[in-house]
């Protein structure tokens, strides 16, 4: 009978673990879905078209506003006011509604929070017009009229009114893609000869003697110069007249407080009525939005627009930090596991590498500056760059410099991981190679390697997470705010290692801290830390998809 | 540590001024041989002579040294850190501490089985003919003709030769020893060291592996290892047993088991300790 109430007792106690372990793991559970939930949810609805309402105000309760006893605007949060409590009753709540309204051109803000009881009458007027613009972010309206270049207009209540709003915005929209085709790539490649013109006189003038034949390609550049330079003036010369064309036609809309506005078609991104769409105009209206999220590049200091150049920037600088630092964490564990003794040294690199993994990133940072960059870039800039200098090629922040410290900064995950792999490998499987007559390194690298494969996989996937959301060193080797051109594109060399690029993780700091709106880039904020994260889980899907498939191929043995 | 390098030895008339002529008897010869490992005394005073193309077993309870024998004919106790020797061993009349032989060279001509069966992570074509591979021999006409000829030799190309490509470990436990018994053939070793090859397979599998080894021992010099005393009965021409690291009785296989002399040998012959 003792025995049995001991027994008892021993098992109470590993119920009680089993508890406390399992609170442990619901408890990070759930801290996960909470964070992963809000982002989700903020980073998504960014994108649904919401109902747009019109406030009957309280003139004398509203301050800011002037006169206006009327503004439209989206319903962005509805909440009790902190601070100053109602004047009659200070224990009574007042509840508070911010808006979304838009027309920062008139207020000189876009949001704006109403006193519950400065609100008269609420209502949704289909009328009302929500233009996605080129400047102030977006505008909520009522349209008035489109004036045609010939003095033409069509009026709101016209049946053609939108058919004629859109083809004119279409119409545009193809003059803004002929203007950027002439600026980036015909004035570009113009700009490019008129470059290596100006560095191939710089090569001649710094020669002590000029010869005859100097004198004579002198000339020539100079001749050639010319002939550049007419040549872009005459295509600045038709983006200016694109550019003014842009300007000819014009929509009249009047702001719900009665102000009326007149607008250029070409600052007009796009229109639609909030209040006239049936779930599915809204759906095409949200799938629209993310697809011009993910494609088009930022505009207005990159609150507004898509972050293409952002994802494309944290995809290609993943890439080549993965690229770079899976070979080299491999190399260094094959020497550390396979060939090195385990002495005071090895044992003292192993730590010294474990520790390297808790060292800050910014600290990273600060030696990819001073080592890629000033170092290493700089070096080259003076061995085959050095008619440019003092403007740096190689020698300022750029996406191989970012890479590679990022890859320096993620080693110690694969030189674990990858030691961990190759010692996990059967002594048996390397003796059978030893006595088929292999040699130590033909042993690593037909049998070891391939059979640990999958957990060197590992590492690197642990590299990507870690790398991909870093953000504190990139800031200091090569991440902008705004990048002109992306590190891969249709010119030659195709891939540009020493250009500057964006980055979601930056994108999300920059808008959220740096930004002159804060409260205008907030959804940007959560849809690209959203966008972030997806990015990465996808990264790793494919490096997973990838280690699943080696092990079925080098599966171990089964007994 | 080791010392593997990737150099050819030298041609076996050039590789030892002492060579002694091999007789049939005394193919492997074992001379005063002892073995450390660290401090441990594990081989003592060894020495034995094994004919040429016969199989001769190594039996006795576990720890007694067997294995550790059987291993440092290929001078595979070469990876285990602090092992040293004293004696000698030679193969065919070549010492195989004769520092003009490169271990690697030592081990082309020596196959060896071990108790798991471990084939490589590659497929069942790759894996018979990876001896050839690290030697450089990558001729795809001379690899097919070795992989079919091994497999043969190890009655395993009728159940393989029509998914040569797939993994070796899509193959059962029976057929993966015997893949590894191709792969210790592929390179017309001259001896065969065999590591208690059928400890982890059923009878019927047991039973293939031992008609493979008569079938074997008429071009092959094999040393097995065992714990099965019905096996070693079956398969060997000689016997010997070994305890604490010493050998016992050494004689032929049936005068082990009907008439043995030592009576440590008789307790465990007979199953009375072990």
């Amino acid at each position: 009978m003792k025995d049995l109430a001991q027994q008892k007792q021993v098992r109470v106690k590993g119920e009680i673990a089993v508890w406390f372990s399992s609170l442990g793991l619901a408890l990070g559970l759930v801290m996960i879905v909470a964070l992963l939930g809000i982002i989700a949810y903020n980073g998504i609805s960014v994108f649904w078209p919401k109902r747009v309402v019109q406030l009957e105000l309280d003139t004398s309760k509203v301050e800011g506003l002037g006169n206006r006893s009327a503004i439209a605007g989206v319903i962005t949060s509805q909440q009790n006011k902190s601070g100053n409590k109602s004047l009659t009753n200070p224990t009574e709540p007042v509840e508070e509604w911010q808006l979304f309204v838009g027309n920062k051109d008139q207020f000189g803000f876009s949001y704006k929070y109403f006193d519950q009881s400065a609100i008269q009458e609420v209502s949704q007027p289909e009328g009302l017009l929500i233009l996605e613009r080129a400047e102030y972010g977006n505008a909520i309206a009522y349209p008035v009229s489109i004036t045609y270049a010939n003095g033409d207009t069509v009026l709101a209540d016209d049946p053609h009114f939108k058919s004629s709003l859109k083809a004119l915005i279409q119409e545009c929209h193809d003059r803004r893609e002929k203007i950027r085709d002439l600026e980036y790539n015909e004035i570009g490649a113009i700009n490019k000869e008129l470059e290596s013109l100006r560095l191939e006189q710089l090569k001649i003038e710094r020669k002590s003697e000029l010869t005859d034949s100097d004198r004579e390609s002198l000339s020539r550049i100079e001749n050639d110069r010319t002939r550049f330079e007419s040549s872009f003036e005459t295509l600045a010369a038709q983006a200016r007249g694109l550019r003014e064309h842009q300007e000819s036609s014009k929509l009249l809309y009047r702001l719900a407080s009665g102000e009326e506005v007149t607008l250029s078609i070409g600052n007009i991104y796009s229109f639609y009525y909030p209040n006239q769409l049936g779930f599915f105009g809204r759906v095409s209206i949200f799938v629209k939005h993310i697809v011009g999220f993910l494609i088009d590049e930022p505009r207005e200091a990159n609150t507004e627009g898509g972050v293409f150049p952002a994802i494309f920037g944290t995809f290609v600088m993943t890439l080549l930090m993965s690229i770079a630092v899976t070979p080299f964490g491999v190399l260094a564990a094959i020497y550390l596991r396979e060939y090195a003794n385990d002495g005071f040294f090895v044992r003292s690199v192993r730590i010294a590498i474990n520790n390297l993994a808790g060292v800050p990133s910014i600290v990273f940072g600060v030696f990819g500056l001073g080592f890629f960059v000033y170092f290493v870039g700089g070096t080259i800039d003076q061995l085959f760059f050095s008619l440019k200098l003092p403007t740096p090629t190689f020698g300022t922040g750029g996406i191989i410099w970012a890479s590679l410290t990022l890859a320096l900064m993620t080693v110690p995950v694969v030189i674990v991981a990858a030691e961990e792999a190759l010692a996990s490998v059967s002594r048996g499987i390397r003796e059978s190679s030893l006595a088929c007559g292999a040699s130590k390194w033909q042993t690593i690298q037909r049998v070891v390697l391939p059979a640990s494969a999958p957990g060197i996989l590992t590492g690197m996937i642990l590299a990507m997470a870690r790398g991909a959301g870093e953000v504190a060193p990139l800031m200091l080797v090569g991440v902008v705010k705004i990048a002109p051109s992306l590190p891969i594109d249709d010119q030659f060399p195709f891939i540009h290692f020493e250009r500057k690029f964006m980055h979601l993780g930056f994108h999300i700091y920059d808008l959220g801290f740096q930004s002159p709106d804060s409260e205008a880039s907030m959804p940007m904020v959560f849809a690209t830390t959203l966008l972030l994260i997806v990015l990465i889980v996808m990264l790793n899907l494919v490096a997973i998809m990838i280690r699943n498939r080696l092990r079925r191929k080098y599966k171990t043995a089964t007994f | 540590m080791n010392k593997d390098t990737v150099t050819e030895s030298l041609p076996a008339e050039e590789e030892s001024p002492e060579v002694l002529a091999p007789t049939e008897e005394n193919y492997i010869a074992v001379k005063d041989y002892n073995f450390w490992y660290g401090k441990a005394k594990v081989l003592h005073d060894l020495n034995m002579e094994m004919p040429k193309q016969r199989v001769t077993a190594l039996i006795g309870p576990s720890g007694c040294g067997k294995s550790t024998l059987l291993r440092n004919f290929n001078r595979m106790n070469d990876l285990v850190i602090e092992a040293h020797h004293k004696g000698d061993i030679t193969i065919g009349g070549h010492s195989i501490y004769d520092p003009l032989i490169e271990v690697i060279s030592l081990r082309k001509r020596i196959g060896m089985v071990f108790q798991k069966s471990n084939p490589f992570p590659k497929s069942i074509y790759e894996n018979v003919v990876y001896s050839l591979r690290v030697a450089g021999k990558n001729k795809k006409s001379l690899l097919d003709e070795v992989a079919e000829k091994s497999l043969r030799a190890a009655a395993l190309w009728d159940e393989v030769k029509d998914r040569l490509g797939e993994s070796a470990f899509s193959l059962s436990g029976g057929q993966m020893q015997r893949l590894c018994i191709a792969r210790a053939i592929a390179n017309e070793p001259e001896v065969i060291l065999m590591d208690e090859p059928c400890s982890a397979l059923d009878p019927v599998a047991t039973a293939k592996v031992e008609e493979l080894i008569n079938e074997l021992k008429q071009k092959y010099t094999i040393v097995i290892v065992t714990h099965n005393m019905q096996q070693a009965a079956r398969v060997s021409d000689k016997t010997a047993f070994f305890f604490l690291g010493k050998l016992i009785e050494y004689n032929d296989t049936k005068e082990i088991f009907l008439n043995p002399q030592n009576e440590q040998t008789e307790a465990y012959v007979s199953g009375r300790f072990g």
